[in-house]
């Protein structure tokens, strides 16, 4: 008996999904970089108090985090490209894809606790 | 046996060999090979920027510690090499974006806004370094 195999004509379909983030994540973080230059120009933190004051404002934290999150997510994909152009052999690109990763996601875990942590 | 293959002259000349140095890559390709390592020590650069925004935040005693560090010459020409390094991957990623909106993807306007970008990289890292001296 023969069996319909139909040949997969796509990859593992994240590619897709990954080049689009890596754009809308671009974007997040090329409006927050002006957003916070405007913002230093405009209260000029010269002391701790000042500085301190600036990031007590709810909405410079929650835009803080949004930029930490796109930078992580960008950083993700940008370095997964890099690992995959440069290292071959399978063990060790899936060990620092991993290591990656795993210190990606603790570096988000961080920014959440320097930012409301206090 | 009967027929030699008749030679092509209308190609150029095989093997062809490409000059691979990157300081003689065309203006995209310096841009494009700089987006990568910017982007690489950026990632580097993260856990750096997240314990000085701690430190930062913590306390006034770190928040003194800091800005002694940072007026330190060495220091503050790596930051600025750190500044450089972000302001060439911001606007290379602008060009990127655009080009992939079909914005400017003709040979010329695609090498004139390269040329922009390597431009406004050293210029917005030596407007940076001058607010920072």
């Amino acid at each position: 008996m023969v069996s319909a195999y139909k040949k997969q004509s796509v990859g593992a379909s994240y590619g897709l999904s990954d080049w689009l983030m890596q754009r809308l994540t671009a974007v997040v973080l090329a409006l927050y970089t002006p957003f916070l230059v405007f913002c230093m120009v405009m209260h000029k933190p010269g002391t701790f108090h000042e500085w301190q004051g600036m990031f007590n404002s709810q909405a410079l934290r929650l835009a803080t985090i949004l930029f930490l999150s796109a930078l992580i997510w960008h950083a993700w994909i940008g370095i997964r490209d890099i690992v995959m152009d440069y290292l071959k052999p399978a063990s060790v690109r899936m060990t620092a894809l991993f290591l990656i990763g795993f210190f990606l996601i603790a570096c988000f875990a961080w920014s959440v606790a320097i930012l409301w942590g206090r | 046996m009967s027929s030699a293959p008749t030679p092509r002259t209308s190609l150029s000349p095989r093997p062809k060999y490409y000059d691979l140095n990157l300081l003689n890559l065309p203006s995209a390709g310096k841009v494009s090979i700089l987006h990568r390592i910017s982007g690489a020590v950026l990632f580097l650069a993260i856990p750096i920027l997240l314990c000085i925004l701690q430190a930062s935040l913590t306390s006034e005693t770190d928040f003194a510690r800091l800005k002694a560090f940072f007026s330190m010459p060495l220091v503050k020409l790596a930051t600025i090499g750190l500044a450089y390094l972000y302001a060439h991957h911001f606007f290379a990623g602008i060009r990127y974006l655009l080009i992939d909106l079909h914005i400017g993807i003709a040979k010329e306007p695609s090498r004139t806004s390269a040329n922009i970008v390597l431009a406004l990289g050293v210029v917005s890292a030596l407007a940076f370094g001058a607010w920072l001296w």
